[in-house]
C-alpha cells in the first residue's frame, strides 16, 4: 500500500535549485569572483578518456580562461591511462599529473576518489571543480553552473549537478531523478536514515564545485562511495544548508552495464554503513563482507564470478602533514 | 625589397605564429559550431550561435537577414570599402546524423567539420584575430554565414545578401574548410537538373515491349551520352544519382535521374539545355509517358581573371606562406559574386579527411597558415593592393 504525498516542505529544494541559465551573465560572475578575491581550479580525473579529452580542455581553456577568466587553473589528475589522454590533454594546455606522483609518501590507490583527494593538495583554488572526463556534448555550463552558486552566496560550500530536472509535462507531472543505482539504491537508503538528503536530486553525478574548507576537511572513500560519502558528511557537519544544485541539462556519457552497477553499488553500501555506524544509527554491525559475487551464463553452465571490493578511504586532508604546511594550518 | 606588395607578404608571414596563439578559441568555436546541426534550409541554430558569438565580440552591428543569413560588420576606421568575408552554414548532413565531434592531438573528426563548419568557425573568429595581431582595417568588414547554399538551396542565401545588402561590397573572400591551396578566382557554367518519369496506370505494357521506367531512363541516358563534349570549351556531364524499382520482376512506373553540366562556356551550357529538353520531348512522345526536366540550379560562368591583382595577391601571400596554390573554378557562393561583378576568391582553410562522410575531419597544424593567408588577403585589399 502506498500513498503519494508531495510535500509542502520543499524550501530548500525552491532556494538552493539553480537551472545553468541563471548563471548565463559571465560578465557579471567574473566580475563578482574578482571582488571576492577567489581562485578556481578546474580538476579532471582520468583514466584512459582520449576519446573526450581532448574536446574538454579546448573548450574550457577557450571559453573560460582565454575568453571569460573564470579558471585559474585546469588540471587533470590521471590514474596511470595506458592511451593518450595526458599526451592530449597536455597538448591543449592543460596541467596534467599522475596521481601516483603527487604526495608521494601517502603512496598509490588506484580509484577516481584518490584523485580527487590528492587534487586537494596539488589545486591551489580556493573553490575545486570536478568534471568527469567522459562528457560527449562538453559546454562552458558544466563548470560555470557549478561554481556560480559558491561565487554569489558565501554559505553556499557544496553545489551538486544534476541532469533532469521536473518539469511540467504534457501527461502531467514527470517523475524525475537520477541514474538506475540513485533510484533503486541511494534514495531509499537516503529516505530512510537522512530524508533531508532525498532533495538531492542526483546524489550520484560526477560533477560538482566545492570550497577548499570543506574538502581539506572531509574523508574521501577512493573508489564508488566517493560522492555518496561526502554528501552525507557535508550533510552531517554543515547541515543542508551548505547544498545547492544546478540543473545542467542533458549530459551524454557511456552507459554502465548492470554488472558495473551492482559493483557499484556494492562499494557505496560499504561507504554508507560505515557512516551509519558512526553516527551510532545501527548497532552492533557485523564485519561486512568484501566480496561481491555475480553469475555469468554461458549456455546452461552459471559461474559464480567474485570480485574484492574494499571502500578504502583517504582522511580529511587537513590530518596530512605535507598539506599543513603547504597551506600554513 | 621595400615595395608595399613585398611588405604585406611578410607581414602575413608573420601572422602566423600569432594566430597559433589563438588556438584554443577557433578551435572551441570549431567544436561548438560542428556540434550543431546545420542542414540546408535547417540552418537557424547555428546561424543563432554565430550571432550570439558576434555579440561577444562586440560586432558594431549584427543581424539575421529575411532569408536566414548571420551579419555581422566590423566597422573600418573609413569605411569608404567594404570587403565580405563569408561561409556558407550548411552542410550536407541532416540532424538526426550524431553530430558529437572528437579531438584528438592532430584532428577534429565529426560530420561536417570541414565543410563547412571550419569556414564558418574561421569566419566568425576573424574579429578575435584582428584584435589579437592588433590589426586595424580603413575598409568595413561585413561577416556573413550565409545559409541555403547547397543543393536545392543553389545559392539562394548569398544572392537574397548581394540584392538586400544597403552598401555596395567591393570584395569578397568566400571561405571553405578545404582544401588548404584552393584558390577559385572564376565560377563554371553549371546546369544541375532531374528528369523524372511517370508511366500513365493505363499504359498498354503490350504494346511496345517495354518494361518500365528503367528502360526509359536507360534511353535518355543513352541519348544524353551521345552528345558530343567539346575538350574546349571544356564540358563535362556527370549522372549523380538515379531511383526507380523496388523489386526483382515489378516493373517501376516511376524513376528519376539526376545530373550536372560544367562548362567553361555559357553558349555551351545553354545549347546543352535545349538539346535536353528535345531529348524529353522526344522520349515522351515515343514512350507516350509523362517525362519531365527540372533544372535546380544554374551558374553562369565568368569571373576574374590569373592576372587580376587580387587573384595575383592571393597567389604570392599562399606562396609566401608555403602554401601551394591549387587554382580550381568553383560553383559554390562565389558564383553570386561574380553574377554581380565583384571581384572575390574563395580560399580554403586546411587539409580534410573522408570529406562528406561521418568520419569527416580536418588537420589542425595546417590551419594557422590558412587563417594567416586569409588575412593577408584580407589586409591587402584593404591597403588597395587588389584594386585593377
Amino acid at each position: 500500500m502506498e500513498d503519494f504525498v508531495m510535500s509542502k516542505k520543499k524550501s530548500w529544494l525552491d532556494t538552493n535549485t539553480y537551472h545553468h541559465s541563471d548563471f548565463w551573465d559571465l560578465l557579471k560572475l567574473i566580475k563578482a569572483k574578482e571582488e571576492k578575491g577567489l581562485k578556481i581550479s578546474l580538476c579532471i580525473p582520468t583514466l584512459n578518456e582520449e576519446k573526450t579529452i581532448g574536446k574538454e580542455i579546448v573548450i574550457f581553456k577557450s571559453e573560460l580562461m582565454k575568453r571569460y577568466p573564470l579558471l585559474d587553473e585546469i588540471a587533470v589528475i590521471d590514474s596511470g591511462s595506458s592511451d593518450k589522454t595526458l599526451e592530449i590533454a597536455a597538448s591543449y594546455g592543460a596541467d596534467t599529473y599522475l596521481s601516483k606522483d603527487i604526495l608521494p609518501s601517502q603512496g598509490f590507490k588506484p580509484g577516481k576518489g584518490e584523485n580527487l583527494w590528492k587534487a586537494i593538495y596539488q589545486l591551489t583554488g580556493d573553490i575545486i571543480v570536478y568534471v568527469d572526463a567522459d562528457i560527449k556534448n562538453i559546454h562552458p555550463r558544466f563548470v560555470y553552473g557549478l561554481v556560480a552558486p559558491l561565487i554569489y552566496d558565501e554559505k553556499i560550500k557544496y553545489v551538486k549537478a544534476f541532469y533532469d530536472r521536473p518539469l511540467a509535462f504534457s501527461q502531467g507531472i514527470r517523475p524525475s531523478g537520477g541514474g538506475r543505482v540513485t533510484e533503486i539504491l541511494i534514495r531509499p537508503l537516503f529516505a530512510m536514515f537522512y530524508p533531508e538528503l532525498a532533495s538531492i536530486i542526483q546524489p550520484l553525478s560526477g560533477e560538482y564545485a566545492v570550497r577548499r574548507e570543506v574538502l581539506q576537511d572531509i574523508p574521501f572513500p577512493i573508489g564508488y562511495g566517493v560522492e555518496t560519502s561526502h554528501i552525507l558528511d557535508v550533510y552531517r557537519k554543515w547541515g543542508m544548508s551548505a547544498f545547492a544544485q544546478t540543473d545542467l541539462d542533458q549530459r551524454i556519457h557511456r552507459n554502465q552495464s548492470t554488472i558495473a552497477l551492482g559493483k557499484m553499488s556494492f562499494g557505496i553500501l560499504q561507504s554508507f554503513f560505515k557512516r551509519l555506524e558512526m553516527d551510532g544509527s545501527i548497532d552492533q554491525l557485523p564485519e561486512l563482507n568484501k566480496i561481491y559475487k555475480h553469475f555469468q551464463a554461458q549456455e546452461s553452465k552459471y559461474t559464480l564470478v567474485e570480485h574484492k571490493i574494499q571502500e578504502e578511504e583517504r582522511p580529511p586532508m587537513s590530518t596530512i602533514q605535507e598539506y599543513r604546511e603547504k597551506y600554513s594550518l | 625589397m621595400a615595395n608595399p606588395l613585398n611588405q604585406q607578404l611578410l607581414k602575413a608571414v608573420s601572422y602566423k605564429d600569432k594566430i597559433k596563439e589563438m588556438r584554443e578559441i577557433l578551435l572551441a568555436n570549431l567544436v561548438m559550431i560542428s556540434e550543431i546541426p546545420a542542414p540546408t534550409f535547417g540552418e537557424e541554430r547555428r546561424v543563432q550561435f554565430i550571432l550570439d558569438r558576434f555579440t561577444e565580440s562586440d560586432l558594431d552591428d549584427m543581424s539575421r537577414d529575411e532569408s536566414g543569413n548571420a551579419i555581422g560588420l566590423i566597422r573600418g576606421t573609413e569605411g569608404e570599402k567594404t570587403i565580405l568575408l563569408a561561409a556558407h552554414v550548411d552542410t550536407v548532413f541532416d540532424d538526426t546524423v550524431d553530430h558529437s565531434v572528437r579531438i584528438t592531438s592532430s584532428q577534429i573528426v565529426g560530420p561536417g567539420v570541414a565543410d563547412n563548419s571550419l569556414g564558418c568557425a574561421v569566419m566568425l573568429t576573424v574579429p578575435n584575430v584582428l584584435k589579437h595581431i592588433g590589426l586595424k582595417l580603413k575598409s568595413d568588414v561585413i561577416l556573413v554565414g550565409v545559409t541555403k547554399g547547397l543543393g536545392r538551396g543553389d545559392l539562394t542565401g548569398i544572392r537574397f545578401f548581394l540584392d538586400n545588402f544597403n552598401k555596395p561590397i567591393d570584395h569578397g573572400i568566400m571561405i571553405e574548410g578545404a582544401e588548404l591551396g584552393r584558390l577559385s578566382f572564376s565560377s563554371l557554367g553549371m546546369l544541375r537538373g532531374e528528369i523524372t518519369c511517370k508511366i500513365p496506370d493505363e499504359y498498354d505494357w503490350t504494346e511496345f515491349n517495354s518494361s518500365g521506367a528503367i528502360n526509359l531512363l536507360n534511353e535518355i541516358i543513352s541519348l544524353m551520352q551521345a552528345i558530343p563534349m567539346p575538350t574546349k570549351p571544356k564540358t563535362t556531364i556527370t549522372f549523380g544519382a538515379v531511383h526507380a524499382g523496388k523489386s526483382y520482376n515489378k516493373i517501376p512506373t516511376s524513376g528519376s535521374l539526376r545530373f550536372e553540366i560544367r562548362s567553361e562556356s555559357a553558349e555551351m551550357i545553354e545549347s546543352l539545355n535545349h538539346q535536353l529538353e528535345e531529348i524529353v520531348d522526344e522520349v515522351s512522345s515515343k514512350f507516350q509517358t509523362e517525362v519531365n526536366l527540372e533544372i535546380v540550379s544554374r551558374r553562369t560562368p565568368g569571373g576574374i581573371g590569373f592576372s587580376h591583382p587580387l587573384t595575383k595577391i592571393a597567389r604570392r601571400t599562399m606562396e609566401s606562406l608555403g602554401v601551394n596554390p591549387i587554382i580550381s573554378p568553383s560553383v559554390g557562393e562565389l558564383s553570386a559574386l561574380i553574377d554581380k561583378k565583384i571581384p572575390g576568391v574563395t580560399m580554403g582553410i586546411t587539409h580534410a579527411i573522408s570529406l562528406h562522410t561521418n568520419e569527416e575531419g580536418v588537420k589542425l597544424e595546417p590551419i594557422f597558415a590558412g587563417v594567416a593567408q586569409l588575412i593577408g588577403v584580407l589586409e591587402a585589399i584593404d591597403g588597395g593592393l587588389c584594386d585593377e
